[in-house]
């Protein structure tokens, strides 16, 4: 009896020392989930979800707080990512935060940027380069296309363009779609 | 032949119908009056160009520079002026344009000063790759990778065979067979400069059986040279697609390129008959890349055969010199019936990995719709890469890219066997073709949000930053404020008293 009284304390106490040396040396910095809802999000910082960015948004997917479909510019492909790492039904699209388009840039007609300098500080990625009284533009490869620009220009000078794509970027047509396209059976 | 020869799996016996476009020697193209050359004929990034509108240009020029390590550069084919530098259709499955310089010609046809090394052997296995380079040449049996990073087998690497393909499988096509009889001297003499660059151990060239002229050709010239050691030529069986670099490497050494690999990994670099006869004019010729064989074949083209074209030259006016019954912008294909795509446009140019004009081909039946899969099984024997094309088209037509992936789809050399044999009519190739660049666009997508997120958290922490730094310096400001405030009610404090004692001791 007391040996088996021993034994079971001893082996707690080692199980417990050994769990407690575990969760201190193993500690996970963050929240793996986080990231990984923070990875398959389009980092277009755009706030469409009425989050302050992306990772905000995350959070809260993470916590169960809202829908896996408040994305625009993620759209379905998106939607259907984050359904398949929680588990969880898709969705479609919730039409309050806004609708998918096709990735667009930001252009600013140069001739009628007076250099205020407002469209530089509401870039979430720091994408426009220009300094006060001096033209204003958009670096395009780093452009999200989050339309956050827009607002604060005072004289309506930045447009937002459909990306075109280039020999290197092309995508084959999906085949289906073709087919369907010439009113054919799929 | 000293060893028996392996296989790969799949493939298949097609009809050749390249007798008619051998019947008649390599002619050369009527130069053209503007010449069209996209930055971007290779495999990497587009070459910059280095003339501006207006200038006057040589043969044989270099008009645009490499741009980084996978480019390389651009000459003038003919000599002429500069007459736009700007978008232009390219010859391209998207139909999109793309940069191009584009040459009006003199008609002179004036060389720029070239220089012929006289001795190969003099040269550094480096200098020989520059020289390659600085002459724009690419593979030119279709993909046109940069041929002198396959010349440099890296420091980790040792080369034990020289793998030169003349295989030439797809039916129609016989710009490489016309060259190897006709210019096998020519060939032989690149050869040889490329052993010397790899230190290749062995040569091997393969040819398939049904070109016995050229077979004959080739052997002619290695037996004039007989100090050419480990040399020797492999005939290898008419099957498609063994002129793909892995089946050929598997055909002639029974070895298999593993799937993530490359064919220096088993000590081979294989290069394009055509390849090698262009290196060889660049360094016995100083010429650079500036023209290539391009067979213009198919039942409306009466005089079908293979013509030296020089890059830029407007594919219809090779077309019509070839006198092709042909509409105006009438469609035609370029590259073979099985992996070439149709294009149509008249001001489209022949580009270095322009192999084959095909305008109108034989015997196929009519497009027919698809049917549904009924899983016979047909395109995985057909398969020369093993892959299981219809679990592909499965998981491509469902857009589920991961599965297509772990299906190995970036394995298929997308050289149509399984839509051959396919007897519902499925167009697989082009499901593979669209999973591919949805898969490559995925990754640019990923890549460019990544870029997005560490801009965006760079911003937030130098807010922060900033915000923190403004506080202090308030902080600061304040004390300071209050500092100056109680030091002057002091010093007040002390004038308030010393008048109080000079009023005392008044």
């Amino acid at each position: 009896m007391l040996t088996a009284v021993i034994a079971l304390t001893l082996l707690a106490l080692i199980l417990g020392l050994l769990l407690g040396f575990a969760s201190i040396k193993f500690k996970v910095e963050g929240d793996p989930i986080v990231d990984q809802i923070d990875k398959i999000l389009p980092q277009t910082q755009c706030g469409q979800c009425s989050f302050a960015g992306c990772r905000p948004y995350a959070e809260a997917i993470a916590a169960g707080e809202v829908d896996i479909n408040r994305c625009p510019p993620g759209g379905e492909s998106t939607i259907q990512a984050l359904a398949d790492l929680l588990d969880v039904e898709p969705k479609p699209l919730d039409e309050e935060c806004g609708v998918e388009k096709p990735k667009m840039l930001a252009v600013i007609d140069e001739q009628r940027c007076i250099g205020c300098t407002l469209c530089i500080q509401a870039c979430p990625v720091d994408a426009i380069l220009g300094a006060a009284k001096h033209m204003h533009t958009v670096i395009a490869d780093e452009c999200t296309g989050c339309e956050l620009c827009l607002e604060p220009c005072p004289v309506d000078c930045i447009d937002m363009v459909e990306m075109t794509p280039n020999p290197n970027t092309w995508r084959w047509p999906d085949p289906s779609h073709v087919q369907l396209e010439r009113g054919e059976r799929v | 032949m000293t060893k028996t020869l392996g296989f790969f799996p799949g493939g298949l016996k097609l009809p050749g119908h390249k007798k008619r476009s051998t019947q008649t020697p390599i002619r050369k193209t009527p130069l053209a009056k503007r010449l069209t050359l996209p930055l971007q004929q290779h495999i990497g990034s587009a070459a910059i160009p280095i003339v501006e509108v207006g200038d006057k240009v040589l043969k044989g020029q270099q008009i645009a520079r490499a741009d980084g390590h996978v480019s390389v550069c651009l000459h003038a084919p003919s000599s002429g002026t500069i007459i736009a530098i700007e978008d232009h259709p390219i010859p391209h499955p998207s139909g999109l344009t793309a940069p191009c310089i584009t040459i009006e010609t003199d008609g002179e046809d004036n060389w720029v000063e070239r220089h012929p090394v006289k001795d190969y052997r003099s040269l550094s296995t480096h200098e020989i790759r520059q020289i390659v380079r600085d002459a724009g040449i690419v593979g030119l049996g279709g993909a046109g990778f940069p041929s002198f990073i396959k010349l440099n087998p890296g420091v980790h690497h040792t080369v034990e065979t020289l793998l030169l393909n003349g295989a030439e499988c797809e039916p129609y096509i016989s710009c490489d067979d016309m060259l190897m009889r006709e210019r096998a001297d020519g060939i032989i003499d690149g050869i040889e400069i490329m052993q010397y660059a790899l230190r290749a151990r062995e040569v091997i060239l393969a040819i398939e059986d049904n070109k016995p002229q050229a077979i004959s050709a080739m052997e002619l010239a290695l037996a004039s040279r007989p100090h050419l050691q480990n040399t020797r030529l492999v005939v290898v069986p008419t099957r498609y697609p063994t002129g793909g670099e892995k089946q050929l490497i598997q055909v002639v050494t029974g070895k298999e390129v593993p799937s993530d690999g490359l064919p220096i990994d088993l000590g081979i670099v294989s290069h394009n008959m055509g390849t090698a006869y262009a290196v060889g004019r660049a360094i016995h010729h100083g010429e650079p890349l500036i023209s290539r064989i391009v067979t213009v074949t198919g039942k409306d083209v009466p005089h079908a055969g293979n013509f030296e074209t020089l890059f830029g030259t407007p594919i219809s006016e090779l077309l019509t010199y070839a006198e092709t019954k042909r509409e105006p912008d009438e469609a035609f294909i370029l590259g073979g019936p099985m992996m070439g795509f149709s294009l149509s446009g008249d001001n489209l140019p022949v580009t270095k990995t322009a192999n084959c004009i095909l305008a109108g081909v034989d015997d196929v039946a009519p497009a027919q719709e698809p049917l549904p899969c009924i899983r016979c099984g047909d395109c995985a024997s057909a398969c020369p890469a093993s892959l299981l094309p219809q679990q592909l088209y499965w998981h491509s037509r469902a857009k589920d890219f991961d599965q297509t992936r772990d299906y190995n789809l970036f394995d298929c050399i997308e050289c149509g066997c399984c839509d051959y044999v396919c007897p519902s009519k499925i167009p697989l190739v082009s499901y593979f073709r669209f999973a591919k660049t949805e898969i490559m666009n995925q990754e640019r997508e990923r890549k460019k949000s990544d870029l997005a997120r560490d801009r965006f958290e760079t911003r937030q922490a130098r807010l922060e930053r900033e915000q923190r730094e403004k506080e202090e310096r308030q902080r600061q400001r304040k004390a300071a404020l209050a500092a100056s405030k109680a030091k002057k009610e002091q010093q007040e404090k002390a004038a308030e008293t010393a008048d109080a004692d000079n009023k005392e001791t008044e």
